[in-house]
C-alpha cells in the first residue's frame, strides 16, 4: 500500500490515529445492543469522541504525508501490518463487563497520555491534545464509575468484572513497554516516555479498584506488538469489515 | 340541566378548545389506552429501529459517514428515551413496556422488519423512512397530550436533520459512479413502497382513526399524510435523477396531488403479523441484549441500594463553633 511506509513524526500520529479509530470502532459496534437505554447512549458518545480524535489525527497524518493523501486513505487503505494500535484496542466486546475494563485501562492511559501530549514539542499535537483531554476525562470518569459499579454491586458482577480486569491486564502492560514508534516520538519531543506514565496510572487504577472492593491487579507479562504492528488475529477481520465497502468502491467518493 | 356535563363532555370539550391534556388531568380510559399503545409503539419504533442502520455502522465507507450514522442511530436511541418516559407519564412503566414488546404484545412500525442489504440503505432509510415519519410526527407536535407533543417538537428538530443526511447520501450516490447510482435505484426500489405503507391503511379500513381524531391525538388521516409525503418526494427524487418504482405515478392536474399505483395491504398486513423479512431477527435482537444486560442492570441497582444506605447511616456531622 502506498501509504504503509512514513516518517517516525507521521508514524507516531497514525499510531495515535488507530488506537482512536480501532477502539472507537469496536464501541461502535454496541451502538443499539447495549444493557441499559441510557448506556447505550453514554457508550456511543465515547465512540464518537473516539472516530472524531481519530479524523483529527488522520487528518493531520494526511497533511504530513501530502501527495493529496486523505484521512480515508490512511483509515481505509492501510493493511493490518501498518496499523500500530495497542492491543488492546483490538480486542473483542465481550461482555459489558469487558469492554468496560478495556476502556477504563485505555481511558486511564489515555489521560495520561494526552496529558503529556497537551506538552509536545508539535503544536498541532498540543492543539489536539488539549481538546481531547477534556472528552477523555470524562470517558475516565464513566469507566471508573462502572467499574466501582460493578466490583461493588452484585456477587456475579463482582466475579465477572474481576475476571475481565484480569483477562486485560497484560495487554494494558503494552501501554508501558516503549517500542520504537514511542522511542522516536520521545526523541522527537513529540510524545513522552511512555514507561514514565505507568506510576501515575497504577496509582489510579488501584484507588479505582480499592473503591470497587477489587483486588489490585497484576500487569504480569506484556502482551505486545501492536505498535510494531504484530496484531492479534483479531484485527484482520475488523479492517476486513470496517474496510469492504470503501475498497470494494476504491474510485468512489461517498 | 344544560350546565351539567359529563366528564367525557368536559374532557372533549377541552381538547377542542385546543388545551393540552397534563398528566394529572382527568382523561377518559380509552385516550390513556390509546396513548399508551401509540407512544410505546412509536417509542419501539426508535428503539428497534437503531438496528438495520446499526448494521452499517462498522462499514461506513468515510470516516464522516461513520460519524454521521453513529449519531443518528445515538439520536433514536434518544428519541426512544423521551418517548418511553411520555409513555411513563399514563402510568405504564418502562420495563412493561419493554416485556409487552419482546413479548409480541406490542408493535413496533414494520418497515424495520426489511433488511439493510447496502449502503444506499443508510440513504433510503434516511430520506424516505425519516421523511415519511416526520410528516406524521410534525402532525404530533399539535397533539393533546402535553408531554407527547413536547416529545415530538424535539424528535421533529432531529428528524428533519437526519432526512437531509440521508438525501445527502443519496444524492451522492445518484451523482456518484454507475455503481454507486445503481445502489441507490436499487435502494429506492426496495424501500418506496414499505415508506408508503408506514402511514398505515386506508382511511376507511383503520377503525381507531375517527377516535383519534376526536380527542385531537390525530390531526389529519393515514391517507393525507400519505398524499403530502408523495408530493412531498417525488420531485424530490427527480431533482437527483432516481426513478420511483410505481409506473402509476403521476401528477394529476386537476387534483394538484400525484396519483400513485396501488400498495399491497397483503405484504403490509403479513409483515405486521409477523412474516416480515426480519421480524425474527429483530426481536430476537433486541431480546438479546435484555437478555444478557440483565446482570448489568442487578448491579447498578444493587450499588445504588447500597450507596443510599451508605448515606442514611452516615452520623450527621457536627461543626465544631
Amino acid at each position: 500500500m502506498k501509504w504503509d511506509t512514513c516518517d517516525p513524526k507521521t508514524a507516531y500520529v497514525l499510531h495515535l490515529a488507530d488506537d482512536a479509530l480501532i477502539l472507537g470502532q469496536r464501541l461502535s459496534a454496541w451502538c443499539g445492543h447495549g444493557p441499559i437505554l441510557e448506556q447505550d447512549i453514554a457508550l456511543t458518545n465515547i465512540a464518537l469522541d473516539l472516530v472524531g480524535l481519530a479524523r483529527q489525527y488522520y487528518g493531520y497524518a494526511a497533511e504530513l504525508i501530502g501527495e493529496g493523501c486523505t484521512e480515508n486513505d490512511l483509515a481505509y487503505f492501510r493493511d493490518s501490518r501498518a496499523f500500530m494500535n495497542h492491543l488492546i484496542c483490538e480486542q473483542p466486546n465481550g461482555h459489558w463487563g469487558d469492554t468496560l475494563a478495556r476502556q477504563f485501562y485505555f481511558d486511564t492511559f489515555h489521560f495520561f497520555q494526552l496529558e503529556a501530549l497537551a506538552q509536545s514539542s508539535d503544536e498541532r499535537l498540543r492543539h489536539i491534545a488539549a481538546k481531547a483531554i477534556k472528552e477523555t476525562s470524562y470517558h475516565a470518569q464513566y469507566s471508573a464509575e462502572w467499574i466501582i459499579r460493578l466490583g461493588d454491586g452484585t456477587e456475579e458482577s463482582h466475579a465477572k468484572i474481576a475476571q475481565s480486569l484480569a483477562h486485560y491486564a497484560p495487554f494494558a502492560h503494552e501501554f508501558f513497554v516503549p517500542a520504537p514508534v514511542d522511542q522516536d516520538a520521545h526523541k522527537m519531543g513529540l510524545g513522552p516516555d511512555v514507561s514514565s506514565l505507568l506510576p501515575a496510572w497504577k496509582e489510579k487504577v488501584e484507588s479505582i479498584l480499592t473503591l470497587a472492593t477489587l483486588p489490585a491487579i497484576d500487569l504480569g507479562f506484556a502482551k505486545k506488538g501492536g505498535k510494531d504492528g504484530v496484531h492479534s488475529e483479531h484485527h484482520g477481520y475488523i479492517l476486513a469489515e470496517m474496510q469492504s465497502l470503501a475498497r470494494a468502491y476504491p474510485d468512489a467518493t461517498w | 340541566m344544560g350546565e351539567t356535563h359529563s366528564l367525557e363532555d368536559r374532557f372533549q370539550a377541552f381538547v377542542e378548545a385546543e388545551n393540552k391534556v397534563e398528566p394529572k388531568h382527568w382523561m377518559p380510559d380509552g385516550y390513556r389506552k390509546t396513548l399508551v399503545r401509540q407512544i410505546s409503539q412509536h417509542a419501539h419504533s426508535e428503539i428497534v429501529g437503531m438496528l438495520p442502520e446499526a448494521n452499517w455502522i462498522t462499514r461506513a465507507p468515510s470516516l464522516r459517514a461513520k460519524l454521521i450514522l453513529l449519531a443518528k442511530v445515538q439520536d433514536e436511541a434518544g428519541h426512544g428515551l423521551y418517548l418511553y418516559s411520555a409513555a411513563e407519564t399514563l402510568g405504564t412503566s418502562r420495563d412493561q413496556m419493554i416485556d409487552d414488546l419482546h413479548s409480541g404484545k406490542a408493535k413496533y412500525s414494520s418497515i424495520f422488519n426489511y433488511p439493510t442489504l447496502t449502503w444506499a440503505d443508510m440513504g433510503a432509510i434516511g430520506w424516505l423512512v425519516d421523511g415519511a415519519a416526520i410528516a406524521n410526527q410534525v402532525m404530533l407536535c399539535r397533539t393533546s397530550y402535553g408531554p407527547y407533543s413536547r416529545a415530538m417538537v424535539r424528535i421533529c428538530k432531529e428528524e428533519s436533520f437526519h432526512q437531509r443526511q440521508g438525501f445527502e447520501i443519496m444524492m451522492h450516490l445518484a451523482k456518484g459512479t454507475p455503481e454507486q447510482k445503481a445502489m441507490a435505484q436499487d435502494a429506492l426500489n426496495r424501500w418506496w413502497w414499505p415508506s408508503i405503507m408506514m402511514f398505515g391503511p386506508s382511511d376507511d379500513q383503520s377503525p381507531n382513526s375517527a377516535q383519534s381524531m376526536k380527542w385531537r391525538i390525530k390531526r389529519k388521516s393515514n391517507d393525507e399524510l400519505r398524499q403530502e409525503f408523495i408530493d412531498k418526494t417525488v420531485p424530490q427524487a427527480e431533482f437527483i435523477g432516481l426513478t420511483m418504482p410505481d409506473p402509476d405515478l403521476r401528477w394529476n392536474e386537476e387534483t394538484r396531488h400525484y396519483d400513485f399505483g396501488t400498495i399491497n395491504w397483503t405484504e403490509f398486513f403479513d409483515v405486521i403479523a409477523g412474516n416480515g423479512p426480519c421480524n425474527a431477527e429483530r426481536l430476537a435482537a433486541r431480546q438479546k441484549a435484555h437478555d444478557e444486560g440483565a446482570w448489568v442492570r442487578d448491579a447498578a441497582t444493587a450499588y445504588a441500594a447500597k450507596q443510599a444506605s451508605r448515606v442514611a447511616s452516615r452520623p450527621t456531622q457536627t461543626h465544631a463553633a
